[in-house]
């Protein structure tokens, strides 16, 4: 009785092409956007700040990044963990090469550095499909990874191999380095979010995610009606780049505070990445944040049962931890191949009927 | 001829062995590839759980102890004997084959369908699956696994090469485990040719490798031919497990080497049986000679962590099928 | 009337001179010649058959049409040029648009979006723009949407805008992927059986829009059928083929009556 859209008619084009055609919605989209923004800040603290909700936002861009790459334009990639890399250590050498520059700037200057990196390993998918895609972008995981390890003018040649963020901040708050205050590194991360991922709605509703998705169901016809595929390809490559080196750097100077290249960017993290948009829905731009938001809560939660509950070591939790997201994602492919976010719109629908019962 | 000719020549022996090594994961990959179109990702997590129970029967471990101490406060680990590693090989083979069944009832047939990156996520799920519950059945700390397979340097190979070289050089020194494992995939590739060619069953592999469809009109169980596919696969990753374990050890990294068997696959093609053969000569040497003529002397070592990949690259731009593939043709 | 003189068809049509000419084609698969030195021409405005058993190369010229097979001799002249090395998307900008044997809709889109990709050739925004969406993003998206709906209205599927490809049937996605082909606004439209496995009211319904799409737009069509009874229906001239090889070409009552056409393909009613 509350949720239906009887009655709500569209008159223009415009309209109908919302992301919420449903007013109900539109108006909660809004509400939330308003207490996140602004009732957020109030009750956060520290603890839950790190442990759940800095990494949920910053996980939601990267897994954005990945879902257009991989969702909506087919092309595998399980060179994610690497690309974040390259968004820290870019975001790193700005801010110790350029201390004046904001770190706003660094962080999209970052994405920018990535997307041209993103660009580079992408060319080999014009000639290659499928696995043997997904394999080149190991190529460029493994070779990352080495990269910023092996070069030492990368980590300004400290002894460590270690990467720690300076403190910079915006408007007088700190957002990196030791004195950032949750709330600040919040509304920060908070706000790169939301922009994103608005740019990412629009990007996938209009020409530029038809001809994605076009190159991912049929990229032969897609090419024979006209869509460039060199172009179309690359694309995607850049503007997943572009978001996972935001991630990344993120990551690196607001979260971590500090890195090391292999326990912070290895392929463990282009595995986490792709299972939250499996989990959360590929081609979707809310399962992207779902499968983020559950990647994140569950060893939380497993942790708290196994462990706080239960009482066991925590390297059996962690083991458990695999088990259960191993089972999950197999359920998942089984059961609901396009993850959380259809099970949403499933729901959605049978909201708008409830409580009829047809 | 300098001694370090003699160390090069060496240092592409001990490539090939290692390529062997690789070739051994690939097969794996191949079969289930063949036959069922499914990229098995879990196949370097199968050699991990492989030699895991074989370490775990051969020493008598109680399945999951860990567990079982954690959740009820007892303190039991071992049963307190001993197997002799001819049994301990035969049980595991088992538990591989009953991992086949399982895999095809809970997870293959339920996803007939679906497209390729499905299956290949999938299997990355189970991968993951297999990992956590490897080491919840056996403990992850690591294992020495040792089945009688001689091992350290070839003492004869090392003595009677000694003359090459002048007094810097002090022979080949080639590890025996390399060579019984060269010997074992030897041994394993011509069972698996002769069984596909020859048998009735290895004929019925290659029409469903071919044609799934096809093949279940003439009366080919898809369901039996798989199970028998992953269990080959399974005994395949047992012997890759323990020639791997008795190398390194059994730990977690032992399922990383799927990931190095994916460029082997890139260079020899993901359906041939003598591609993944080559493609794991050309990768284990290439590795190794890079590293000694140009990554260790200029670029600060450690480039076998990537070398394999970039190769398999280059060479897929330019041969997408790679070596032995079946050339795709793209049909509108 | 010469091949390149402009008439009136006796039912109004303009018929102009060659869009493509195919001069001399062959094509080979490795040891296989699909096409044999095949040459014909398709005229601007007229509805062009091409019909032959199986196997015969039909869709294998179709291919060489688009610019999907490079055939190994022979040219192929559009609007009186020679058509160099191209990619099939640059060609497709040319104005040329097909259907296909077996549908290749986008299966993980709805109608209204595959139809929309017909579009892309025609639109422009940059990645920036479209990223705001506001401002000429959404303007240009707004207005191929009135296209496109113009054709959805001219098409009859309204009521499965919004449905996923994938659930409609067999008949429904045929006109839908004719859509998609339409909204390209081609100049020289092709057609890969388009009424394969439909029954006689579909057959029909896909006559009446080829027709209408020929008559009221003006587009050049070419079109595989194994429909003999459409063919005459519908098509200004008809190239037959066989085994790779020419074997008759010219208005279908000419055709019809061709020996060597009958031989291969039509056959005679028997007596008995």
């Amino acid at each position: 009785m509350l949720y239906r859209e009887a009655g709500d008619f569209k008159t223009t084009y415009a309209k109908d092409q919302q992301t919420f055609p449903i007013a109900f919605d539109r108006w909660g989209y809004f509400i939330m956007l308003a207490l996140a923004f602004i009732v957020g800040p109030m009750i956060i603290n520290d603890y839950w700040l790190n442990a759940v909700v800095l990494p949920f936002l910053i996980y939601a861009i990267a897994a954005l990044g990945l879902n257009i790459l991989t969702g909506y334009c087919g092309q595998v990639s399980l060179g994610t963990g690497g690309f974040m890399a390259v968004g820290a250590y870019a975001s790193y050498k700005l801010m110790t090469s350029f201390p004046d520059l904001s770190i706003i700037i660094v962080v999209l200057l970052s994405g920018g550095v990535t997307a041209l990196v993103g660009i580079l390993f992408g060319l080999p998918s014009l000639r290659i499909k499928g696995f043997y895609l997904a394999v080149a972008t190991l190529a460029a995981q493994f070779f990352l990874v080495w990269l910023f390890n092996k070069v030492p003018w990368f980590y300004n040649y400290s002894a460590s191999g270690q990467i720690s963020a300076p403190e910079r901040s915006v408007f007088g708050y700190a957002i990196s380095g030791a004195n950032a205050l949750p709330h600040v590194s919040y509304l920060f991360c908070l706000s790169f979010v939301v922009v994103l991922a608005w740019g990412a709605r629009n990007l996938t509703r209009g020409a530029n995610g038809r001809k994605w998705m076009a190159i991912r169901d049929m990229d032969i016809a897609a090419e024979i009606i006209g869509v460039d595929p060199l172009k179309t390809k690359l694309t995607a490559f850049a503007v997943s780049s572009f978001y996972i080196g935001i991630s990344g750097a993120l990551l690196f100077a607001v979260y971590l505070g500090a890195a090391e290249v292999g326990e912070a960017f290895g392929i463990t993290k282009s595995f986490l990445v792709l299972f939250m948009i499996i989990i959360g829905g590929l081609g979707s731009i809310f399962g992207s944040f779902a499968g983020a938001a559950f990647m994140v809560l569950m060893p939380v939660l497993l942790k708290n049962i196994f462990v706080g509950q239960m009482g066991w070591p925590t390297d059996l939790a962690a083991h458990m931890e695999f088990v259960i997201v191993g089972g999950l994602i197999m359920l998942f492919l089984i059961l609901e191949p396009h993850g959380l976010a259809a099970l949403w719109r499933t729901a959605k629908e049978k909201l708008r009927l409830w409580p009829f019962p047809h | 001829m300098s001694a370090n000719f003699y160390y090069g020549i060496e240092v592409f022996l001990n490539g090939l062995m290692a390529g062997v090594m690789y070739s051994l994961v690939a097969l794996g990959f191949v079969l289930i590839f063949k036959a069922s179109g499914i990229f098995n990702y879990a196949q370097g997590v199968m050699a991990l759980f492989a030699a895991l129970c074989l370490v775990g029967f051969q020493s008598g471990q109680i399945p999951f102890s860990h567990v079982i101490n954690a959740t009820f406060g007892t303190d039991i680990h071992h049963f307190g004997w001993h197997m002799p590693a001819f049994f301990a090989i035969i049980l595991t083979l088992m538990m591989m084959i009953l991992f086949a069944f399982l895999v095809e009832k809970f997870l293959l047939k339920h996803l007939v369908n679906q497209e390729p990156i499905i299956l290949f996520m999938a299997t990355i799920g189970l991968a993951y699956f297999m990992e956590g519950f490897g080491d919840l059945m056996w403990g992850s700390d690591i294992k020495k696994l040792d089945v009688g397979i001689p091992q350290g340097g070839n003492i004869w190979l090392e003595t009677n090469t000694a003359f090459l070289g002048g007094p810097d050089f002090y022979g080949f020194y080639i590890d025996n485990l390399d060579i019984w494992a060269t010997i074992f995939a030897a041994i394993l590739v011509i069972a698996l040719i002769l069984f596909s060619q020859y048998t009735k069953t290895g004929r019925a592999l290659r029409a469903v490798a071919d044609d799934h469809q096809a093949a279940l009109s003439v009366g080919i169980s898809l369901r039996t031919i798989w199970v028998i596919v992953w269990s080959i696969a399974g005994f395949v990753a047992l012997v890759a497990g323990i020639m791997w374990g008795s190398k390194s050890g059994v730990q977690f990294s032992l399922s990383l080497i799927a990931l190095k068997a994916l460029p082997v696959l890139m260079l020899g093609g993901f359906t041939s049986i003598p591609g993944a053969i080559i493609g794991g000569l050309i990768i284990g040497v290439g590795e190794k000679m890079f590293e000694f003529l140009i990554g260790a002397p200029f670029l600060g070592g450690a480039t076998e962590n990537w070398f394999a990949y970039m190769l398999a690259l280059l060479f897929l731009v330019f041969r997408p099928q790679g070596l032995f593939g079946e050339k795709i043709i793209e049909r509108v | 009337m010469t091949q390149t003189q402009t008439y009136q068809t006796p039912d109004g049509r303009t018929i102009g001179p060659a869009v493509m000419e195919m001069k001399n084609i062959t094509l080979r698969f490795g040891g296989v010649v699909a096409i044999k030195d095949i040459s014909f021409d398709i005229r601007e405005g007229e509805i062009r058959a091409i019909i032959g058993p199986n196997g015969a190369g039909k869709s294998s010229m179709l291919n060489v049409m688009n610019g999907f097979y490079h055939p190994q001799d022979g040219d192929v002249m559009f609007h009186g040029k020679k058509r160099g090395p191209m990619k099939p998307h640059q060609i497709a900008k040319q104005g040329i648009a097909r259907t296909f044997q077996n549908i290749a809709l986008f299966k993980g889109m709805s109608t209204l979006d595959n139809i929309m990709t017909g579009r892309l050739t025609h639109m422009k925004s940059g990645l920036a723009s479209q990223m705001m969406w506001w401002g000429s993003a959404q303007r240009e998206e707004t207005a191929n949407r009135e296209v496109v709906e113009k054709i959805i209205d001219f098409l009859e599927i309204q009521t499965i805008r919004k449905t996923p490809v994938g659930r409609l049937p067999y008949g429904l996605q045929k006109r839908v992927e004719l859509g998609r082909a339409l909204a390209a606004e081609p100049k020289l439209l092709l057609l890969d059986e388009p009424m394969a496995g439909m029954n006689v009211e579909e057959k029909e319904d896909m006559s009446r829009f080829i027709l209408d799409v020929n008559d009221e737009f003006g587009t050049t069509i070419a079109l595989i059928e194994h429909d003999m009874g459409v063919v005459m229906d519908i098509a200004d001239r008809v190239v037959v083929m066989d085994y790779g090889k020419k074997i008759g070409d010219g208005t279908p009552a000419e055709v019809r009556q061709d020996q060597a056409v009958i031989d291969a393909y039509l056959g005679v009613a028997h007596d008995e």
